[in-house]
């Protein structure tokens, strides 16, 4: 039983003429939370668009489960249970909250046949998303706006979920409302993959991190080793934990 | 506080827009001066902007959701148009009948056949014309031009170049007087069509999933496809779906005019992409109210100013983008 989840082997991926990605090599262990980390700029918002196959790898491979997923439709990686917060949330601003939260639950067709223990449970996770049930999306603040976007992920039970910049622009109370969420969803043994650039975020967070430079992992190990390391954090980040 | 304010204020309907044609029918009103002159120019204006509507309804759809240019949807009004001639021309005994419900036993299979035409050529035009420019708007314009002028050629080989009649039933001639005002009975029939279609495009888009996916399709497509979804699919259904009714308003526009030439479609085209820009790309409401203004403008300029009436759309297409750029209900942001 291979105890990676989702599995990344070379991935080289140009944007028309740019090549973004030069030979990613990336394991998302399963049932734990991972952090790609990097500066601006250096691919990690690319690798996760590949991962989600809405931009295509050019070389290398990218395996789910085992099963290879690097020239798969993003509809057909969403449907193997990948769900995916871009950085930009996302959010379809003229739906309401609750046309949000339909529209990824693909198995209901009417807001009265989605899973109420489950909405429930996001409820209590994300108070926002039940408070403004029946408002538009668009006018949610930007941290109730990123609270719909992870709970409409998570909508129903997902394999892996894929968040990109969570913490980017919150107040310090949503982030922390954030950090007990992603805790408990690990808790429920959904595997992360998590984009950050905040590091105190990343360390509470992280089993395993990721560091990329210039479209590359140049750093894989555990979160925890990161942490302790104040002369490598440097030298992949530039700054200390 | 000020959040909650702003909440409340989000959910009041937009309302400005909705008056835009009361206000319109109103303000003309002094000018006319007769009551009865003005109730028969209202209700032909509503009438021909109900099958305005009908043809742009789908248009705005395929442009809001799909960001393509289609400016061959013509060729799916004229097929409309030149298919119903055809079914009502082997239907003289139903359409000679002075009982509008014989009539309509005519007319009703004659526009389903329409749109069933119109949708499988939409269906043709959409994999072989449309697809391979998907994202390319300027290729669009050009290879959908072509289509449209390929399809005029064609129905120039099936029917003939001349202009070809397609008269009213008799159920369907004549008017009902109300009042002093002459109000057709095709026009009133045409503003019933019109509101069913609008009826049930404003149930599917707001009550079914499917609708939901097509409004969430037109914000942003990428993401619905990372919710599981097939939006190639969802494209091609929306644009089958808006032949088909274009096919339908072909019909209704036909009978409106009396008589078809092949180029009715391209004609037609410069109301149609008049009446989207107004509603704002991909919304429905929208094209209604871009269509009432539209229809009621024709009219209303026609018997006051005739001269005017060749730029008043275009006038009034300018004094909406002034007020609202992207239209009085933009949905797609482009």
């Amino acid at each position: 039983m291979n105890a990676n989840l989702l599995e990344l082997q070379g991935v080289h991926t140009h944007i028309g003429a740019y090549h973004i990605l030069h030979g990613v090599d990336l394991v998302v262990p399963k049932g734990q939370l991972t952090m790609l980390l990097g500066r601006n700029g250096a691919g990690k918002t690319t690798t996760l668009r590949t991962i989600m196959g809405l931009w295509h790898a050019s070389k290398g491979k990218i395996t789910c489960a085992g099963q290879d997923i690097t020239q798969s439709q993003t509809p057909d990686i969403a449907s193997r249970g990948i769900a995916y917060v871009p950085e930009n949330m996302g959010i379809f601003s003229d739906l309401t909250v609750k046309e949000n939260m339909l529209l990824a639950a693909q198995n209901a067709k009417r807001a009265s046949q989605m899973d109420t223990a489950r909405l429930d449970w996001i409820f209590k996770l994300f108070p926002a998303v039940g408070k403004f049930w029946n408002h538009p999306a668009g006018k949610l603040s930007g941290g109730q706006k990123q609270m719909l976007a992870v709970a409409r992920a998570i909508v129903e039970p997902r394999e892996l979920l894929i968040v990109d910049e969570p913490s980017k622009g919150l107040a310090p109370a949503i982030i922390n409302n954030m950090i007990d969420a992603f805790a408990e969803l690990k808790a429920t043994g959904t595997t992360l993959l998590l984009v950050e650039q905040n590091i105190n975020f990343a360390k509470r967070l992280g089993d395993t991190v990721a560091v990329m430079d210039n479209g590359r992992v140049v750093h894989a190990g555990s979160m925890e080793a990161l942490a302790e390391d104040e002369a490598l954090q440097h030298s992949l980040l530039g700054l200390a934990i | 506080m000020s959040g909650m304010n702003a909440m409340k204020k989000g959910l009041d309907l937009d309302w400005k827009p909705l008056v835009l044609v009361p206000v319109l029918a109103t303000v003309v009103f002094p000018f006319i001066g007769s009551a009865s002159t003005w109730l028969t120019l209202t209700v032909a204006g509503l009438a021909m902007g109900m099958i305005i509507f009908i043809i742009a309804s789908g248009l705005t759809l395929v442009f809001g959701l799909m960001d393509v240019l289609n400016f061959g949807h013509g060729v799916f009004i004229a097929l409309g148009a030149y298919v119903a001639a055809s079914v009502l021309g082997t239907m003289g005994d139903l359409t000679g009948s002075a009982s509008l419900f014989t009539n309509m036993l005519a007319v009703l299979p004659a526009m389903v056949v329409a749109m069933l035409v119109a949708g499988t050529v939409g269906l043709a035009f959409e994999r072989f014309i449309v697809r391979p420019v998907y994202g390319q708007h300027l290729k669009q314009i050009l290879i959908t031009m072509g289509g449209m002028i390929i399809g005029e050629e064609l129905i120039k080989v099936i029917w003939g170049p001349v202009q070809i009649p397609l008269p009213l039933p008799e159920g369907l001639r004549g008017a009902l007087h109300f009042g002093g005002a002459v109000l057709e009975k095709y026009r009133l029939l045409a503003v019933v069509v019109g509101l069913l279609v609008f009826a049930l495009l404003a149930w599917t888009l707001n009550r079914t999933k499917i609708g939901l996916l097509i409004r969430a399709g037109v914000q942003n497509g990428e993401m619905v496809e990372a919710l599981g979804y097939r939006i190639r699919r969802l494209f091609i259904a929306v644009f089958v779906a808006g032949s088909a009714l274009a096919g339908l308003g072909g019909v209704m526009w036909g009978m409106f005019q009396q008589n078809l030439v092949p180029q009715m479609g391209g004609q037609v085209n410069v109301l149609i992409f008049i009446v989207i820009i107004i509603g704002g790309l991909g919304s429905t409401t929208g094209a209604l109210i871009g269509a009432l203004l539209v229809g009621l403008m024709v009219n209303y300029t026609g018997f006051l100013l005739p001269k005017a009436a060749l730029f008043s759309n275009i006038a009034l297409m300018v004094a909406i983008l002034l007020w609202r750029p992207q239209g009085v209900y933009p949905v797609a942001n482009r």
